[in-house]
Parts: C-alpha cells; structure tokens; sequence
C-alpha cells in the first residue's frame, strides 16, 4: 500500500542503492494507552471495513480474542490478558496487538525481494505486495511475530499504519474510531509528550512503574504503548521486555552474507584459475586411448 | 438521565453498579475516561462479574447478582452514621422533616397494609401527616420519631458492612473503602455520577434498586449538579423515546396514565390527578395535568374531542388490570385469549422469558405480523433447526406475514438519547426491495381499518373513525408532520401571558397549553421541539460558551431544551451556586440566569421558598415515597425469584412480595437443589442484541455463544476453557461453549459459596455467526413490581459439560 512517491522511502528492502534524501518528513507515531483502552474492538472492526478486508468467522475457544491471531485478513487484534498482580487484585489487561513500526525494521532487513518492503520518512513500514515474494522471511524477522502470509496470493500482510490515510493528513482509522481516545495519532514528540502526562496520571492511582513502551532495541517504534506495568511487558500478552531483530537475521544479512558472497567469489575466481592453469594441462580419458590405440597400431 | 453524557466528565466519582457502561456504551463511557484524565476523577465498579468496565476502574467490588439493595442501603447507613450528608441541602430540599401518619410502619420484610392474597398493598397508611392547615407537617428538628429521617435511620438499621457480606459477598474492606470513596462527595464542591442500566431494572425490585442510589444521592447533594446525577443509561437509540411517548400499554405520551375501568368518567380521572401542593407555596407543576391531557386529546381527535364530550374520554381504552405488559400478552396467548399479535421491531422468542412459554404461545396464535427489517428467529419460530429451535412444525398452524421495514440508516426522524435529546437525523439511502418505513406500513393498516369500519360497522368504530388524521398523504404521514403534531400548535387564536399566537402556529412549549381545547399537543414533554423558528432537533451547534459541556444549540432537550433536571437544587435556598466551580444558574435579584434553562419559575425569588423539585407536590425530593411505589417508601432487600439463598431479613419471603406472578409460572420455579447456580445474562459490546449477528465484521469480533464461569466452579466440573457445556434451569435447556474466568469469583455469602454462571444475548439460530441460544431459554416469568420488567439478571440453573449441540440445515 504505497500512496507515496519514491522521494519518501528512506529504507527499501534488499537494495543498496543510496535513498532519496533530499525531502524532510516528521516522524509520526500511534499511541496506544493501555490504560484507557475498554477492549471494545472498534478499531478492529475500523481496520476491517478500512482496508476492505473481510475475515473468516472462528469460533470461540473460551476466550473473549476473535480472531485468535493477526492473519493476512486481521492486521490488528485485541489480545486480553487476566492478571493476578502482587497485591492479590485482578486486572484484565487488554492489549491492541499489531505492527510496532520499527525504526530499525526486522521485517525489511529480513527480506530478500528488493523494494518488498519500505520504510518511509515518516516512521512508516510498508509492505509492497506486488513485490512480495511470499518467502516468510519477514515473519522470522520480526521480533514481534507480526506479519502473516495470505494462503490466497502468498504475500504478506500486516497493519500499515493506515499510509494511505496518513498521506492525506488523515489520522489511522483505528485511531479515528476509537471511542475513549485510547489510540492517538500525531507526531512522535507529541505522542510521547501525551504519554508522559498519562504516566503522571497513573502513577498517582498506584501504578508505580508505568511508563512508556518505545523499545530501544529496535531504534524506537512509530506504535508505542503506555502501559500500567512497564516494567512487565510480557504481562500483556508476550509483549516483548527487550526486543531487537534475532541476531540470526543480523548475521545472514550481515556477516553470512558478506561470508556468502565472498565465498562465492573465491569460488568463481578460483575455479577460472584453476581451469587457466590446471584445465588444458588434463587429457581427456578419449584421446589417452587413442594415443594408446595409435602406439599398438604402429610397430 | 438527570444529567447527560457531556456531563459525565465533571463528576469527581463515578458509579458504575446496575449496568456496564464501558461494554454498552463505548461512545459515551468516553466522558468518563475524560473524567479521568482531567478531572482527577476515580471510577468504582461493582458487579457479580469483573468487566470491560472494571478493567479500567479504580476499585472493583464483587456482588451477588440481586442483592443491590443491601449494598446501596448500608451505604446509605454509612453516610447517616459518620454524618457524611449535605446537611443544608438535605434540610432545605428533601423531606427529610416530614411528618409520616400514625399507623405505617415496616416488619418482618413487609410494610403495612400487606394482602399476601393480592400479592398487594392496601397503601392508605403510606402517607404525611396533615395538618389542620391541609398541608404535610414537619419537623425540621428531625427529632420526631415518624420524621422521614428517624424513619430512615432506622430502616436502614440492620445493613451493616457485615450484613453486606452475609448478602452481597462483597468483602466488608472494599465495601468501606467504597464506601469513604462515595463519601468524599458530600462536600458542595464534589460530586457523584451514578451510572446504571439494565443491571439494575431487569430485576424483580428494579425500581427500588434505583431507588437506593437515588437516597444515597439526595443524602450527598448530587441531585441537580454538574457532573452528578441519577443516570440511566438507556439501551436502544430510541428507547427514551418510546417511553416518553408513552409506549408502554399503560401510559399516554408525556407519562400521562392510561385511565383504568375504575375511573369511568373525565371527573373521576382528573379527581385523582390535581396534585395540590402539599406544602404551602410549592409549584406542584402536574396540576397542570388537565392542559396536557385536553391537548394530548385534541391532537388525538381534533375536532372530534369537545368540552361536551370531555374530550372524547370515552374513546380512551380502560385498563382492567394494571398493564398490559409483555408476560401477561403471552400468558392470554397461551390461554388462547390473545389470538393474534403484531411484532414490531422486536424478537420476543429471544427476548421475552421462558422462551418455551413464548413458542407455545406463538403456537397458539392464529396469526402473527412481523415487522423488522432483518430475518429474526421469532418470525421462524416454527421452523425446526434441529437442537437450536426443536418444534414440531406440522402441528403449528400459525400464519406468519413478514413485513419488512426499514432501518434506522433508511428513515428520517428523531431518536431521543440517554441524555433526553432529540436528534434529528435523515435517511442515508432509500429503503431497498418492498421494504416500507413503519409510519408507512402503520398508517396504511389504519387507513384499510377505517375503510372496514366504513363498509362493515363494528363494535365501537367511533374512536378509529374519528382520529385526527391531517396528513398530506394519508396513507403516508412524514416524519416532520408528525414532529408538529407532537410539539403541539394553536387551534384557534389564543393569548398566553398576554403575547397573541395565532391559529395553527407552532407553540414555543408546554406552558402554552390550555385545558379549553384551544390547544393539542401529542406529547407535553416534547413541546418546544418544532416550533416557529423550526424543527430544534435538527440543530448542530455544538458551542459551549460556559466550558459546562452544555452545547444548548445542539439538538433540543425535553424539558424545554433543559440539559440538567433540578438544577436550581445546584443553588443555596438563597440562590447562590453550592459551589462556584460547579456553577449551574443563580439568582440574579430579578431573575435566574447561568449555563443551562433553569428548571424553575425565571422569576420566583428565593424568598419565596419555593422547593427546586417542583413537579413535587411537596417541592423537595422523597427519600421516603408515599404510596407513590407498589413495594413500599422505602427499598428493602429481596432475594430474586429463583435464588441460591434464602433472605436473611426476612426468611418467609420468596422474591418481592408485591409483584406478580402468574400461577403457572410459580409452579415453574426452581429450587437450589436441583439448581444451585446463580446465573445472570448481559450483553456484549461487540453486538447489538440480535442485529448484528447479522453484520459479519460483527459476526469475526464475537462469533459464538458462549457462558462464563469461574475456575473455581469450572473445576469441581471438570470443565476446561473451548468445552461445550450445558446449562439448564427449571423451564430449559441450552448448549454453549465454556469460558473459563478469573473475573469471576464464587461470592462467599451466607449460605456458603455462590458460583455465577454468566450468560450473554445476541446469538441464535438466523444470522452469520455460529448458531447458538439465548439466556431466555432459561428465565423465570416474573417482573418488576412496579412496571414488570422481567428479572433476566439473576435466576438459578445448573450445568455440566456435554457435546456439541446438533443442528439441521433449513433451506
């Protein structure tokens, strides 16, 4: 879903060409304050009708989560927690699960098809399907378990941070709809200005260690969370304590691949010299018997 | 609502108890998120479940379902004993200091005057003394023995924070910590809300559950104040409209009553109904009655209605028992005295109890009509879908007519909020297929009856033959016509307070009205709506000049475009604001001014000491209520019908004493033997009861009927979370799949641990989600004492886990 011009892509997945860099963009960033969010699942349905995606009707396994997990037709989902904390009292954290918007994406350092994935100026990471290979790769590299391939065209899939509302000024449909302004949208400054006074806020009701969730470990996220206990991400639903890309990924894009590469060009490069000094020194099984053959014949 | 939706965000506490704001109403609960946010609000919840709204509180309190009373009344002792009350407020504006007559009194669970054979009270013992004067005596010493206040005190004498845990299984610390919570509020510069709903009506004592907190909120002085309040949070978009247009088979437009056989004659009706002050000086504004009456009339019958013939009395049916309600409705279909029924934008077969008993019944009728824009399971009652609605359909000889109606997004037309607001709204696009609007559909039935009456005669067509029907098209009146109707106009050239109006203009409101004829209104409450200067409730303006949430140009309000009821009680006796943070109006020295119409004579002077409640024959609220109530002045805890435990109180009594239940759903009560559970239903805010079931965006965010337990009671059954389980009572059976919880917990109670089983609406078996039931499969017949809304929040079944239900594919 690119409604942008070439001029806004800052990162592009397995290029090495130089982006553009001559036009300025400020960060956005999707506030998502765990505290004030009723689990109504409005931006889940926003996001549906949004993005005219319709997906399949599950059923209920015990628990209020439909569907049970993202898929290429679900960018985002609700996940609920029930959470008995230190003081013996129950809390029912309900967390927005979806795309973090790394600035220092997984997704698109995973990925092998040039220009399938872009990251733009503005923070925003975009998957370009008609690019998309369907390798996977993206998922692996995700830190978050995020993006999801579709069984349909084999691309995939995940929240994009409603781009194509963001480029005409709109904010996210997810934000838009949300009912207890749970979900705000703005720039990245603003947004963490508006978690800091929400974490006064709850600090005051006896959440001592809330704060802001902008993981350093992946260069920052353009979604954060303001959580009740952000001392314990995991709490909500595996929310990552400390997540960067899996030095797996790092490695075969890193190192592997420089290792790769120059092993590949050892290899050519020694199979040419080899062939330039030891090939035409070889004779051929053939002409050893018919020199053989030639020696028998002539007395 | 007293207050309204913007208004939310100035309380200081909020109450949610009685319903679940934040699942119900995403929309508005954000008022009470801002509330949080920036008036350093704090939110308490207590509900027999831990909810979406708990899940953002700042305390949660478990309670058995049913057992509100005893918590709200020990509030209520609370406040009396550490002296938490508005004391001016209470003394200038409650009756608190009136005198009750020699002879009334409570024991035992029962007032006096009970008949255990009417299930009735003889209430003639239920009133003020009076004195030589003709007015109610007091003693604003409140030393008296018989004064409202000694009678309060020692009403509320046993509800002890340990009686609340015997009862409610709240535990005795969260019930103080709440307690001390609610009574930081009894200062002039904080303020309460109390949010409530179907939590707290859909249950055998409804009307005295709110009735409690709205003693606790007199007590504190929140009635008449910013961000205070006794706040309902209605269902439906248009159910405050249905109600204020008096759809309810006892009433008329505007909360007139219905006359009943007793009251033969217009002299006899109005004989009951001149409502003189009961103290000297005060407004009593329903003695009024006759002007609202004698108009409502004339819009019914237009010229037809005449002093001569009292208004055309005799055309208004008469109640011979007191409602016509939806139980009784099915209780004569199944005795086979209601033999046809038409169905208007409901779903009795999922939403009225014992769905067993509605089928029957439906069984019986010769027809029945429905009209609903979406295919509903009561239109296919007699279809067989295997266990989801196992009939025998040979044998139903049942005629079924589907009309299809519009939906609100196809109509044009107002729908009155939780808030009182009529907002106008148009159509989005044109009704698809044969689908007509309602009032097209209505008015085309009418027109073919009159057409009948015409040719045939009839019993009694004169009423029929004689509405008043002045529509353009007759066969299709529109929405803005009726609106006109309804705001009222002159119907010849009258003078009021000296300014001329002119015959057939608009009137500005119902203090225009005559009792002569020479005025007709629909519906009192609605006047001001669509006057002169246009139809108000298309107004959107949403400027709020004064930062009080009050946007006066947005839409229009009832009363007279009044956003918060009794607000002259938000200032002293001598009219000065309680509180100049929460400002509402003051006196000026010549009149009353400030951010919302007051609701009070512009001009009266405070040194009148007329009372702020002034549709009150005594001026000033109730804390005790007359014979106003069937089941008594005061609240006193009940069990529900079907309970887990016996009343504590008062032993001998099953239920509320004064409702009614018809015999053959007395025999079908349960015991807590055979069903030991106390299940309670609720809606979810992913659905919208049983439309949205059609929706499939809805359909992916809650697919399947399920019930929630705890793991408690999930593991003495061996029940895991995704099980199929089955869950019956006394009248049914239901299939659903298991939600295994912490948010529940068994209530520790008297009578040992009380498991709820919760049960949600919005699934059956037409729609795109999974098949599946309703709670009403399950619930007893019995209702509300004073207005039989049946008790669907608490009632007694058992479960056990089992295989999935099996259904047929109909075609």
């Amino acid at each position: 879903m690119t409604d942008y011009t070439s001029l806004d892509i800052v990162q592009r997945s397995a290029s090495t060409e130089q982006p553009p860099t001559v036009r300025t963009k400020t960060e956005v960033a999707k506030l998502i304050d765990v505290s004030k969010c009723i689990g109504c699942k409005a931006c889940q349905s926003a996001c549906e009708e949004w993005n005219d995606l319709r997906d399949d009707i599950g059923e209920n396994i015990g628990v209020y989560d439909n569907p049970q997990d993202l898929s290429a037709k679900s960018w985002t989902l609700m996940r609920f927690t029930e959470y008995e904390n230190t003081g013996g009292e129950l809390e029912w954290l309900i967390r927005k699960d979806g795309c973090m918007h790394c600035s220092d994406p997984g997704c698109l350092k995973a990925c092998p098809s040039p220009g399938a994935i872009v990251q733009y100026a503005n923070g925003i990471v975009d998957f370009v399907e008609e690019n998309c290979i369907g390798c996977g790769y993206c998922v692996k590299g995700c830190p978050f378990n995020i993006p999801r391939i579709s069984q349909e065209d084999h691309k995939a899939y995940k929240c994009t941070l409603c781009s194509d509302r963001v480029a005409v000024g709109q904010a996210p449909a997810c934000a838009k709809t949300c009912p207890t302004g749970a979900i705000m949208f703005g720039t990245k400054e603003a947004m963490i200005e508006q978690a800091d006074e929400r974490i006064i806020d709850l600090k005051s009701r006896g959440f001592e260690n809330a704060g802001l969730y902008n993981p350093a470990g992946v260069g920052g996220t353009h979604v954060m969370y303001v959580l009740h206990h952000a001392d314990n991400p995991e709490l909500y639903a595996h929310l990552p304590k400390n997540p960067k890309i899996s030095p797996l990924v790092q490695l075969w894009k890193g190192g592997f691949k420089i290792f790769g590469l120059a092993t590949l060009a050892f290899a050519t490069i020694g199979g040419f010299f080899h062939y330039v000094t030891a090939g035409p020194d070889e004779v051929p099984p053939e002409e050893e018997e018919e020199a053989a053959d030639a020696a028998d014949h002539h007395p | 609502m007293t207050n309204h939706w913007a208004d939310i965000k100035f309380a200081d506490v909020i109450v949610v108890m009685g319903g679940n704001a934040a699942e119900a109403h995403p929309c508005g609960f954000k008022w009470v998120v801002e509330a949080k946010a920036h008036n350093n609000a704090r939110l308490i919840v207590i509900d027999p479940r831990f909810t979406r709204t708990a899940s953002v509180a700042d305390v949660y309190c478990p309670i058995r379902p049913g057992t509100d009373i005893a918590f709200l009344n020990a509030v209520t002792k609370y406040l009396l004993d550490n002296d938490k009350l508005h004391h001016e407020y209470v003394n200038a504006y409650t009756n608190c200091a009136f005198i009750v007559k020699e002879g009334y009194g409570f024991a035992d669970g029962l007032f006096t005057g009970y008949d255990e054979a009417l299930r009735d009270y003889d209430k003639a013992t239920w009133d003020y003394e009076i004195g030589p004067d003709g007015y109610a005596m007091l003693d604003t010493t409140l030393q008296h023995p018989r004064c409202v206040m000694q009678l309060l005190r020692k009403h509320v004498e046993p509800y002890t924070p340990e009686m609340v845990e015997r009862i409610c299984g709240s535990p005795k610390d969260k019930f103080l910590k709440i307690c001390e919570m609610i009574a930081s509020t009894c200062v002039p510069d904080r303020t309460m809300s109390s949010l409530y709903a179907l939590g707290w009506t859909h249950h055998s004592k409804g009307s005295q559950n709110i009735r409690s907190m709205t003693i606790v909120q007199m007590l504190l002085g929140n009635i008449g104040m910013l961000g205070g309040g006794m706040n309902a949070l209605r269902g439906h978009s248009n159910i405050q409209g249905l109600t204020d247009l008096g759809l309810m088979s006892n009433l008329l437009p505007g909360y007139m009553n219905l006359p009943t056989e007793n009251e033969p004659t217009y002299d006899s009706y109005m004989r009951t109904r001149h409502f003189r002050p009961l103290r000297p000086g005060q407004t009593s504004y329903w003695q009024n009655y006759s002007k609202f009456f004698v108009s409502f009339a004339k819009s019914m019958w237009g010229k037809a209605a005449t002093a001569e013939n009292h208004w055309a009395y005799d055309w208004l049916p008469k109640l011979d028992v007191a409602n016509y309600d939806v139980m009784r409705a099915f209780e004569l279909a199944l005795d086979g005295k209601m033999t046809g029924y038409i169905i208007q934008g409901f779903n009795p077969l999922m939403t009225f109890p014992n769905r067993g008993k509605v089928n029957a019944a439906l069984s019986k009728m010769k027809f029945v009509v429905v009209m609903d824009p979406l295919q509903t399971e009561t239109a296919r009652f007699w279809q067989n879908h295997g266990d989801y609605n196992d009939v025998d359909t040979a044998s139903i000889q049942t005629e079924v007519f589907e009309l299809p109606t519009t939906c609100f997004a196809e109509d044009e037309g107002s729908l009155s909020n939780s808030s009182r607001w009529l907002q106008w709204h148009e159509a989005a696009q044109p009704a698809p297929a044969e689908a007509r609007a309602d009032m097209e559909i209505m008015a085309g039935l009418h027109r073919r009856l009159v057409d009948l009456y015409k040719k045939e005669g009839g019993a009694f067509p004169d009423p029929i033959l004689n509405v008043n029907w002045p529509y353009e098209l007759a066969e299709s009146p529109r929405p803005d016509e009726v609106a006109r109707e309804i705001n009222g106009y002159a119907l010849t050239d009258i003078t009021v307070d000296g300014t001329p109006i002119a015959a057939g203009r608009q009137l500005e409101g119902f203090g225009q009205l005559k009792d002569d004829g020479t005025t007709a209104c629909g519906c009192w409450v609605y006047s001001g709506c669509f006057t002169e200067r246009g139809n108000q409730m298309a107004r959107r303006d949403n400027t709020d000049p004064g930062d009080r949430g009050i946007a006066a140009n947005w839409a229009w309000a009832w009363p007279a475009n009044r956003r918060i009821l009794y607000n002259r009680a938000s200032c002293d006796p001598q009219g000065r604001p309680w509180s100049e943070r929460k400002k509402l109006i003051e006196w000026n020295g010549a009149k009353w001014v400030g951010f919302d119409v007051p609701d009070y004579g512009l001009t009266v002077s405070p040194d009148k000491e007329v009372g702020p409640f002034i549709l009150n024959p005594e001026g000033v609220a109730r804390l005790w209520t007359r014979a106003l109530m069937r089941d008594g002045p005061f609240p006193a805890h009940y069990e529900p019908f079907e309970s887990p435990q016996t009343n504590i109180l008062a032993p001998k009594i099953q239920g509320n004493p004064a409702s009614r239940i018809f015999k053959r759903d007395l025999a079908q009560l349960g015991n807590s033997k055979d069903f030991p559970y106390a299940a309670t239903s609720y809606r979810l805010t992913e659905h919208f009861h049983f439309w949205t079931k059609h929706a499939r965006v809805n359909a992916i965010l809650q697919p399947e009927f399920f019930v929630e337990i705890s793991e408690q009671l999930a593991a003495e059954k061996g029940i895991v979370k995704g099980d199929w389980v089955r869950v019956w009572s006394a009248r049914g059976s239901i299939k659903a799949k298991a939600v295994v919880t912490k948010r529940i917990k068994p209530l520790m109670c008297e009578g040992g641990p009380v498991h709820v089983v919760g049960i949600p609406h919005h699934f059956g078996f037409t729609g795109t989600t999974k098949p599946g039931f309703g709670p009403n499969s399950l619930t007893p017949v019995v209702g509300d004492a004073n207005t039989e809304t049946p008790e669907f929040k608490v009632w007694l079944v058992n479960i056990e886990r089992t295989t999935a239900p099996v259904g047929k594919p109909v075609a």
